[in-house]
């Protein structure tokens, strides 16, 4: 009994003596910055890879870092997410939103309880005064021209063709379409291409796949089909493929080089577009935790440096950037990534 | 649907507490500590503790009242519905249609206001559309004599198409501030929804318990046929409560567009599972004659404390979805074993 006692007591202490220590290391340093990241949903790659970079710059700076998805990319399935991370006091929500204005009041909500709220990979279109600041890829003003520029060339500019997107509200397709709808009628050099469909794939590899062949089935004279979304392009790929329409229909789309790299090693798709979605990650990690120790202002024009990508300015409705321009995979780069 | 074995003695455990003498046939009578056990919501109740527990112990975030009202707002705009639908189900029935419903009446809801119809006007418009999809089911499964679920899955697609159509991909938004955020409003402490929700509680609970229509829906539910020739106006009531659950979605979909500020055609996509769910883990009887709105209150906290506790302890989704699909099974395993036992 005795015995038990003493055990109990020195148990105890060992306990007290643990606690202390978390408890003192913290008071030395600031504490790190809680950092959750929300994607779309779950099973996505695209998302393991933005991930990688927040987790990657929570290993080197001051911050801690976890992810919450819902199953679907519904407008409303984040809602209950973003409601527990304000509930876990996290300090920074970034998101990936499934909808431009849905998760308005909700967002509000977790900034007045002084949470950072970034929309990173996509934004709150037309809705940007609910997020402090977007973490974007690119200008996104361009990847439309940019992607018709690409399969122009392949056909040589001339030809009927297709746009396979995400879901019919999905914002930033929906931005790029726009804009490549509006280069196909305003710009001469691509007078001789025409539009003649845009489908839906929802972003669900069964549907797209379904879409894409029903396009190929529909219009025999199609020369190239452009999906900006990395679910369809794939998809698109493989009906190609299966089809061996390589020589007839040309691909270009927005996809990972890792789903992509079969198609190009075997000529179905030439060349595709993307840019880095791990170094999301990682500035919106350096910029959350600049933000919250005061070292960086969120005001537009000011800029700062993120080790790697160099000194990045914050535009216009307070959007970052990774990098200027798209950058084009095709089978002479493809093997130098890997995501 | 129909279940002609027994249909005096399921009645009359039913009614245990009513004025009805027990029939001949039974057995004497249970213990009052078995006839307690054997309800359903009994294990409904327990599971709710276990995992209230089991939250607790997950997250040091989950135990604060007022999150968890927070948080409930989302699922009780699914929960009042999943009230009337205990009555539809009780009475043998079943709506598939109802999380359709929702988006149809909130979008007409929307874009009437949007057309300059004063916000009032709107609401009343969009709780007839709300009847009349309600009426539309009922004279395709009544008139018609189809079984509902196949009318529903049909009448699902129609309303989320006729949503579409009317709203088509954009968010229809620009409320006025005073309707916005229901779900930030508070009476006596508790968001609006939740005290809607309270009252649609008691005032089912005590419809379907005490009032002779609300004993008549487990007649209905028990036997059709037994309860038509005891004088139940079978078809009206049934045709009463398709209606009923259609008004309910429409004052669900406007509660969601309150919270949302917005109003889209996918509004609670996929909601039907979820409150066909409650209905089920509260211990209703899929085959109709047996369950309680008791049962699917509780049956909605539970799904409430389930699905927040495992969010604020960041437990991933797939491991949430394989929770609560093994719950429907175990309570529906549960709840046939209960009634085989009873029926002995």
């Amino acid at each position: 009994m005795e015995e038990l006692r003493t055990m109990k007591n020195i148990t105890k202490l060992a306990i007290l003596a643990v606690g202390a220590s978390i408890f003192a290391a913290p008071a030395i340093a600031q504490d790190p910055v809680n950092i959750v990241y929300i994607p779309k949903n779950t099973g996505n790659p695209y998302f393991d890879s933005l991930v990688a970079g927040f987790e990657d710059a929570c290993k080197e700076i001051n911050c801690t870092f976890s992810q919450a998805a819902p199953a679907t990319a519904e407008a409303t399935s984040q809602i209950p997410f973003i409601t527990a991370q304000i509930q876990r006091g996290v300090d920074v929500i970034a998101i990936s939103p499934n909808s431009p204005d849905a998760l308005n009041q909700v967002l509000d909500r977790a900034r007045s309880r002084g949470i950072l709220v970034l929309a990173v990979n996509g934004d709150l279109v037309d809705n940007e005064s609910h997020r402090d600041a977007a973490v974007l890829p690119v200008d996104f003003t361009k990847t439309g021209p940019g992607q018709v520029e690409l399969l122009g060339s392949m056909i040589g500019y001339e030809g009927e063709i297709a746009i396979l997107s995400a879901t019919t509200d999905a914002p930033d397709q929906n931005v790029w379409i726009a804009a490549m709808e509006d280069s196909l009628e305003n710009n001469p050099k691509y007078a001789n291409m025409s539009l003649v469909a845009t489908v839906y794939g929802d972003d669900e590899p069964q549907k797209s796949t379904t879409e894409a062949e029903a396009l190929l089935q529909t219009y025999p004279n199609l020369r190239g089909i452009i999906s900006p979304t990395t679910v369809g392009v794939a998809a698109a790929a493989q009906v190609i493929q299966s089809a061996g329409k390589a020589d007839t229909v040309k691909l270009t789309g927005l996809g990972t080089p890792n789903q992509m790299r079969p198609f190009i090693k075997d000529g179905t798709v030439e060349a595709f577009q993307l840019w880095s979605p791990y170094n999301e990650g990682w500035l919106a990690a350096h910029f959350a935790v600049g933000v919250k120790a005061g070292e960086i202002s969120n005001e537009v024009g000011g800029s700062f440096d993120v080790p790697k990508l160099g000194s990045v300015t914050i535009l216009e409705n307070n959007v970052m950037n990774t990098q200027p321009e798209l950058t084009t995979f095709d089978s002479s780069n493809i093997d130098d990534f890997d995501f | 649907m129909t279940d002609k074995i027994s249909t005096e003695g399921l009645s009359a455990s039913q009614t245990a507490t009513g004025e009805q003498p027990a029939p001949k046939g039974a057995a004497e009578l249970r213990p009052m500590w078995q006839v307690i056990l054997i309800r359903p919501e009994v294990m409904t109740f327990v599971l709710l503790l276990i995992a209230f527990a089991v939250a607790t112990q997950l997250s040091p975030f989950f135990a604060d009242a007022t999150f968890i009202l927070e948080s409930a707002t989302f699922y009780v705009e699914y929960a009042i519905i999943a009230l009337v639908l205990t009555l539809i189900i009780i009475a043998g029935e079943i709506d598939l249609s109802p999380a359709a419903m929702m988006a149809f009446s909130a979008c007409v809801f929307a874009a009437l206001f949007k057309l300059g119809l004063p916000i009032g006007l709107a609401m009343v418009a969009s709780v007839i559309t709300g009847a009349l999809m309600g009426i539309f089911n009922g004279i395709l499964v009544l008139r018609f004599k189809l079984p509902s679920i196949i009318v529903t899955i049909g009448t699902l697609t129609l309303y989320r198409g006729l949503a579409q159509v009317l709203a088509g991909d954009r968010s229809i938004s620009g409320f006025p501030t005073w309707f916005i955020g229901i779900d930030w409003k508070y009476w006596f402490g508790v968001p609006i929804p939740v005290v809607l929700f309270l009252i649609a509680t008691v005032v089912l609970a005590v419809f379907l318990a005490f009032t002779v229509t609300g004993r008549q829906i487990y007649q209905i539910g028990t036997s059709p046929e037994a309860a038509r020739h005891a004088g139940i106006r079978v078809q009206r009531i049934k045709m009463g409560l398709f209606v009923l659950l259609g008004v309910a979605s429409s004052f669900a979909g406007m509660l969601t567009a309150s919270r949302l500020a917005s109003v889209r055609y996918d509004m609670a996509t996929g909601g039907e599972l979820q409150m066909v769910l409650m209905v089920m883990l509260g211990g209703t009887y899929i085959f109709g004659g047996r369950g309680s709105i008791a049962g699917t209150f509780l049956a909605a906290w539970l799904l409430i404390v389930i699905a927040t506790g495992m969010n604020v302890a960041n437990i991933q989704i797939t491991s949430q979805l394989i929770v609560m699909g093994f719950l429907l099974i175990v309570s529906i395993i549960a709840t046939n074993a209960i009634y085989a036992r009873t029926q002995r």
